[in-house]
């Protein structure tokens, strides 16, 4: 399936995707609406040293340990997208506890969420991807571990 | 064609039949469920008593789980024994249930400390099963002085559910500290504190010598008058069916990396099984839902005759009270290392040049980076660990890694 690949050789530390995401999972259709001004949750964070520096977000792994270690049934695959439902999470932290990829953190609203590559969003597809500036992020077929 | 038989219809039986479903689409799966629910999250019930969750949301898999996988449940059947010659499960109405391969995910029971005039108790509950928080939840009125014996995490997911549904909660342990089969007095006075500060009382270092229907009467010579009592001193492994068919058990279930008993075609997993703790490299009672998912799991497949092993289990909890999470994972053991700040407290257990556990409050960010390094022995030459116990981050780890990490398969 496609997914998003990170190049941290190309990422320049912007932080734009983290406003694109927050934007595109805001629901609404002014930016400066959705983000002036507040506090941001985006679902992709930039991580990195004086050296380097790459965006995390949700690897949609084949086998998801967040998936198997929700004690609430909130987090589900299905067509190997890793979702969750905001309204079925209790706020645990146990897949914080287990995402090798440090990928989930919770919302405004206290429950967790995360990446679902902005498929049921209006953006439609990754809005990281489509607004890095330097292609550092790009969201496309790699093949799978197994 | 293949017939499998899973006892018991909690996380483990539902990886099970998962697992089985990967690799063979079309044989007879049964589930024996004394429960007369379908599969659920047991971890709920406490949210359920504070209004965050609700049964028609706590099952497994949605509505169509059972008919999606071909998967027959007898409910409220109890399988009283197992016939392994003949490869059946004798049921307690006489049925006999065949097998190709066996499954036993019977999970565990409350254990019922031997307190002098508990028979003399009439509202008395344990808080293990959706059935045993709707029980409790008919039982409290506003005015109800509710006694809970036990401040592991079962007492204590009881007390926050109860809070603010009754006039007062004490919890009562004969440890000196709440939680402490995973923190060390110093978290747990953390946690303490926080659970004080939203009106439960404790009465720690203390146990009740004798019951009466309203009264408990300490060691300590306190008497606390109650309305409601909650059991929560511990669990039990539901190993007896597998003992009485001359299989091997210690406190659980004994079995291998491939959920394999010491019976042939007899599996087991979840907090019935005694299975490898990766973190001491003992066998260990994991009685925590990600095992039981990936132990089912793992069972399922290797029952189909395909190929599983589980052999990363560790200990991990996510705990939190009122707003305060506690996240630890591992064995306690070897060299201690921690970082704190004036709201949280980290603490890292080291052996050689590995992570063996942790222990951390007021800080939940990015901990399965921990964890993972816990799971898969990462070395810790090979990443500057002073930096990576101040902010747990994957930058941390070499290029290589990292970028396997982000660009490779997953």
């Amino acid at each position: 399936m496609k997914r998003v690949y990170v190049n941290e050789d190309w990422c320049l530390a912007c932080h734009l995707c983290e406003y694109n995401c927050a934007f595109a999972n805001s629901g609404l259709s002014d930016m400066a609406l959705a983000l002036k001004g507040k506090p941001i949750y985006p679902r992709i964070h930039v991580e990195g040293n004086e050296r380097i520096h790459y965006a995390v977000s949700c690897r949609h792994c084949e086998d998801p340990i967040c998936v198997k270690s929700c004690i609430a049934g909130a987090l589900s695959q299905k067509d190997g997208v890793i979702r969750i439902d905001e309204q079925r999470c209790v706020g645990c932290f146990t897949c914080v506890l287990v995402c090798p990829y440090g990928a989930l953190a919770p919302s405004e609203a206290g429950v967790m969420q995360k990446c679902e590559l902005c498929l049921e969003n209006a953006s439609g597809e990754p809005a990281c991807v489509r607004g890095c500036p330097n292609r550092a992020i790009v969201y496309e077929e790699r093949g799978e571990a197994v | 064609m293949k017939s499998y038989c899973i006892i018991g219809n909690g996380i483990a039986a539902a990886g099970c039949i998962e697992g089985i479903r990967s690799v063979d689409p079309s044989g007879e799966i049964t589930v024996v469920s004394e429960e007369k629910h379908a599969a659920y999250y047991r971890p709920l019930i406490s949210y359920y008593l504070q209004g965050k969750a609700a049964p028609e949301r706590m099952g497994y898999g949605g509505e169509d789980f059972y008919a999606r996988n071909g998967v027959r449940v007898l409910y409220g059947r109890k399988a009283l024994r197992i016939h392994p010659e003949q490869r059946t499960v004798e049921l307690d109405d006489g049925t006999l249930v065949p097998y190709t391969s066996l499954c036993l995910a019977t999970g565990s029971s409350p254990f019922v400390p031997p307190i002098a005039g508990l028979d003399k108790v009439k509202s008395r509950f344990s808080f293990m099963t959706l059935d045993d928080a709707l029980a409790l939840e008919k039982a409290v009125t506003p005015q109800s002085r509710v006694l809970i014996i036990g401040a592991g995490l079962i007492g204590l997911k009881c007390a926050e559910g109860l809070s603010g549904r009754v006039a007062g909660i004490t919890v009562c342990d004969l440890a000196d500290r709440v939680l402490s089969s995973i923190l060390d007095p110093e978290c747990a006075a953390l946690m303490q504190r926080r659970l004080e500060e939203n009106g439960i009382t404790f009465c720690l270092n203390d146990s009740a010598i004798r019951l009466e229907e309203n009264t408990a009467y300490m060691k300590s010579g306190a008497i606390l008058p109650f309305d409601v009592l909650v059991l929560a001193v511990g669990v039990r492994a539901n190993v007896s069916i597998l003992r009485d068919a001359g299989g091997e058990v210690n406190r659980g279930i004994l079995v291998d990396e491939e959920m394999r008993t010491s019976l042939p075609n007899v599996y087991a997993a979840g907090d019935c099984a005694e299975g490898y703790d990766l973190s001491t490299g003992q066998k260990r009672v994991l009685a925590i839902l990600p095992n039981a998912s990936m132990q089912g799991h793992a069972a399922g497949v290797n029952m189909a005759g395909g190929h599983a092993v589980f052999d990363k289990g560790i200990p991990m909890n996510a705990i939190g009270f009122f707003g305060l999470h506690a996240l630890t994972a591992g064995a306690y053991e070897g060299e201690l290392q921690e970082e704190k700040t004036g709201s949280s407290i980290k603490r890292f257990y080291t052996e050689g040049d590995r992570l063996k556990g942790f222990m951390l409050i007021g800080c939940e960010e990015r901990a399965g980076i921990y964890t993972s390094m816990i799971r898969e022995g990462t070395p810790l030459s090979s990443v500057p660990f002073e930096s990576m116990k101040k902010a747990a981050s994957t930058a941390l780890f070499p290029e290589k890694v990292r970028r396997k990490m982000f660009g490779g398969v997953v």
